[in-house]
């Protein structure tokens, strides 16, 4: 159980820990954020809310965790370093978020700031890796994640650029800033649907949050043999890309079950395109093979 | 199973919070400190910005304002995604102080540059060729490349590759003053600063983010990482990318701790402008027992001399009278060293006729003397050649263009053309960077830039050393090969537009089968070219444009399939 949730924490998960002290702090870390989930954890409550002692004590630590993490944001954000994988992968992320909003807010493409004056919620963004190219295209990003100390890792980043530091980090989930009635032009939730218990509740949040004609970006990992080689076999046992027990195969789901549990939530998928490696180059590029990683926007009805 | 992993990192988990504590107030001081300095730098916004001594924040620092520094500056500056970037030119010299006259009327430089047509698109591409048309500048579509012995020669036409010419022959300081005068047209951010690079920090030590309110400001750029950069005037700098575009003894380079590998060649070249009595229209090029001898046009019945030669005798040429070296010159590119080569062997033709089919030679493959040097139109200089490559160009906030990056042979006047390839890359790449919002300072986006023109550039060094060396030595056997292989790449040529044409039909991708002696004279021109075919595996579409979409439908095999999924769900 423990070890599933554990499993739930995404960002968090996504590193490998080959440097010995990078490995002794971040299972600390670990250490940290699982405790009180497993306390916690009841059949019920192993949904995407993770439930977390320190949040209570937000204020008082604050300062605490601030020093501690601004020696790890460095891992966090080195290129070269352990989250080489997702730095990989975000550009070819981000094109299709630029292309497709762009078209959606009818916004210049060949703009450096495409996004301005939009409101942005990046769900699950762990150390705002996808939140600060955000911000840094001009939208207003308010970055959203269950895990504290992800949070402290990206605000610290971001106040390191004055284009990123307007960012809002929030320690908190998408069911709370529903509750908070919160109301953002884009909603993005990369790679977390597949970490979720109930998509079909996460995705109705993920629509709660979106102005109507609002727009929805979802990225996760399709449910076929393929993916369990590729995802499984090969980037956790083989390459050690990511740790093993991050992905289990009977949660991820398949592009139609995602576009009904979506059209569900009044979210009308319009576009899909699945990522696709090139051992070759090393890179990840678009494609319209959505056998393994795949990203869908769609549009929120009504107006 | 997860109790065991929490058990053992505890101990971990309390040293942090013991080093934790410890920095909790630096941390809070640094954080007070931003405040304070974001406050300051409005204030100072809203007042007089240019005061001597204000450190300013730059997106890109260029170090070296020479022409490939300004072909970066200027491509930044004509590109929708990047012109908005605030960028500072770090160059002591007197050509960027005051934009220098160029008179028509003038003589000639010596110091040249022959530019390829794909750098030439490239200019286009600015804007600044507009501005290399208004001054002296001379197409050729010929050339022709013999050997002393007189064994063999070829010629290439620009019809040869379905192109109008071969390359364009261009003064430096023309092409400098046009990038120039094309970034004055846009409203560009950039200041020059007249001033050497005297240091460099690349990552401010992290006892520097505890600082004492009034340098608060500087605090903020170092906890961002920004490189900080010192001139010899006592300015300094914080700029999110240094370019190194400073030459061959990169001052960045080596602050930036990158190794290189390289040599000296025991060659000198000479270089001066010469004046015929007729237009010259073709590029020429001998290779003599100690280098080659090169004529190319610069138009107005210039032409510009490059000549290999020892050490010894390059200063012996530099200080010789006027009319003996003008002598020389003529005697190199007629029979000095050895006949003429003829235009047809009867014992070869035969050799190669299986190759030629039914093909005639034109009249103007046939072999042809240059036209005769009739006066000396400029001062003669002589300078060492060296190769040397940087080992890496890209390091997080600092990369190398050009010269910095690269030093080549000048066999074949390529080392500006693969500066102005690496600068053309380079913008390109931080234009896609920032269309994903990327930091451009960033180590993964810098090394894509890498990755592309090492190949093309450490492809051309192998190909111009070979050559070097191949003409380095005078030998019997080898100099009939070498000639052979000339007088070979000359028939072979009507076959080989043959095999030009039809791959580049099929494939829509410029690769060429070269035969190893046909290399010298095209990569002569074509160096852009190449490159480009190197680097296939460049994605067609750029990643920002969009991707076609998919259009996204259900698609189910029965109503079993559909009812078993809405159930499912």
């Amino acid at each position: 159980m423990a070890l599933k949730l554990l499993s739930k924490l995404r960002n968090q998960n996504l590193q490998i820990t080959r440097n010995r002290n990078l490995h002794r702090l971040l299972d600390a870390a670990r250490f940290f954020s699982e405790q009180p989930v497993s306390n916690l954890s009841t059949p019920d409550d192993s949904k995407f809310i993770i439930k977390n002692k320190q949040q209570t004590t937000t204020s008082s630590l604050k300062q605490h965790e601030l020093a501690k993490f601004a020696a790890i944001s460095d891992t966090w954000w080195d290129s070269e370093g352990p989250f080489k994988p997702l730095h990989n992968m975000n550009p070819t992320r981000l094109a299709f978020i630029r292309s497709t909003l762009c078209r959606h807010f009818s916004k210049d493409p060949n703009c450096a700031r495409p996004f301005e004056g939009l409101k942005i919620v990046d769900v699950g963004c762990g150390g705002g890796i996808l939140s600060e190219p955000l911000a840094r295209m001009g939208a207003t990003v308010t970055g959203v994640d269950a895990v504290e100390k992800n949070i402290n890792v990206a605000r610290i980043h971001a106040d390191l650029d004055p284009e990123t530091s307007t960012i809002e980090y929030c320690c908190t989930t998408a069911e709370k800033l529903v509750e908070e009635q919160r109301k953002f032009d884009a909603v993005i939730a990369l790679e977390v649907i597949e970490h979720v218990a109930a998509p079909a509740e996460f995705c109705k949040s993920l629509a709660a949050l979106a102005y109507p004609g609002g727009a929805t970006v979802i990225s996760t990992i399709n449910r076929s043999m393929r993916a369990y080689a590729t995802a499984i076999v090969a980037a956790e046992y083989l390459l050690h890309w990511l740790p093993k027990g991050t992905h289990q195969w009977s949660s991820f789901l398949t592009p139609e079950e995602l576009v009904l549990i979506l059209q569900r939530a009044s979210i009308n998928v319009k576009e899909m395109a699945g990522f696709v490696y090139s051992p070759l180059t090393g890179r990840w590029s678009l494609s319209d093979d959505i056998s393994v990683n795949f990203i869908a926007y769609g549009t929120k009805d009504g107006q | 199973m997860n109790r065991v992993i929490a058990r053992k990192v505890v101990p971990a988990n309390n040293q942090i919070f013991k080093l934790s504590s410890k920095k909790f107030f630096s941390n809070e001081a640094a954080k007070a400190s931003t405040a304070a300095a974001s406050s300051q730098s409005n204030q100072e916004s809203d007042g007089n910005l240019s005061f001597t001594g204000n450190v300013q924040p730059y997106d890109i620092a260029i170090v070296g304002g020479g022409m490939v520094g300004m072909a970066l500056a200027c491509s930044l500056a004509t590109t929708p995604l990047t012109k908005h970037l605030s960028v500072a030119i770090i160059d002591s010299s007197p050509a960027l102080a005051n934009k220098p006259c160029i008179k028509r009327e003038d003589p000639p430089d010596p110091r040249v540059s022959t530019v390829t047509p794909a750098s030439i698109s490239f200019f286009k591409d600015t804007g600044a060729w507009q501005y290399v048309q208004q001054h002296r500048h001379a197409y050729f579509d010929k050339m022709q490349v013999w050997d002393y012995t007189g064994l063999g020669y070829t010629k290439y036409d620009a019809r040869d590759v379905d192109k109008e010419v071969l390359g364009c022959v261009v003064e430096n300081k023309v092409l400098h003053s046009s990038l120039l005068s094309q970034i004055e047209d846009t409203d560009f951010q950039k200041k020059i600063f007249h001033s050497r690079l005297t240091s460099m920090s690349l990552n401010p030590s992290s006892s520097s983010i505890v600082v004492d309110s009034t340098a608060s400001t500087e605090a903020s750029y170092a906890r961002g990482r920004l490189a900080k950069l010192e001139l010899s005037d006592g300015n300094s700098l914080y700029a999110k990318l240094v370019v190194g575009s400073d030459g061959g003894k990169s001052q960045v380079r080596e602050l930036a701790g990158f190794k290189t590998t390289g040599w000296k060649y025991s060659q000198n070249a000479v270089i001066c402008t010469v004046e015929h009595s007729v237009e010259n229209y073709c590029a020429w090029q001998r290779f003599l027992p100690a280098g080659p001898i090169a004529l190319l046009p610069i138009g107005d019945k210039f032409s510009n001399i490059v000549w290999t030669m020892n050490p010894e005798e390059s200063s012996d040429f530099k200080s010789m009278k006027e009319d003996d070296f003008v002598k020389a010159v003529n005697h190199a590119l007629d029979y000095g060293y050895g006949s003429h080569p003829k235009s047809s062997l009867p014992g070869s033709a035969g050799m190669f006729s299986w190759l030629r089919g039914n093909v005639t030679i034109f009249a103007n493959e046939s072999f042809e003397i240059p036209p005769k040097v009739v006066k000396l139109a400029s001062e003669r200089m002589a300078f060492p050649l060296s190769l040397m490559h940087a080992n890496e160009y890209a390091s997080k906030r600092v990369v190398l263009i050009g010269d910095a990056a690269h030093t080549v042979h000048p066999l074949a006047g390529q080392g500006v053309n693969l500066g102005f390839g690496d600068a053309f890359a380079l913008s390109r790449i931080i234009a896609e960077g920032i269309a994903v919002g990327m930091d451009i300072g960033e180590v993964s986006l810098l090394k894509k830039y890498e990755a592309e023109r090492k190949l093309a550039n450490m492809t051309m060094m192998a190909i111009l050393d070979g050559f070097q060396k191949a003409y380095s030595l005078d030998f019997g056997p080898l100099n009939i090969l070498r000639a052979a292989a000339l007088h070979g790449a000359h028939f072979i040529s009507p076959l080989k537009r043959s095999i030009i044409s039809e791959w580049r039909n099929q494939f829509r991708v410029n690769i060429r089968l070269y035969l190893p002696w046909e290399l010298l004279a095209n990569l002569t021109l074509y160096n852009g070219e190449n490159s480009k075919s190197i680097l296939i595996p460049i994605p067609a579409r750029s990643i920002w444009q969009p991707y076609r979409p998919l259009r996204f439908q259900l698609y189910f095999q029965s109503q079993h399939h559909e009812d078993m999924y809405r159930n499912h769900l």
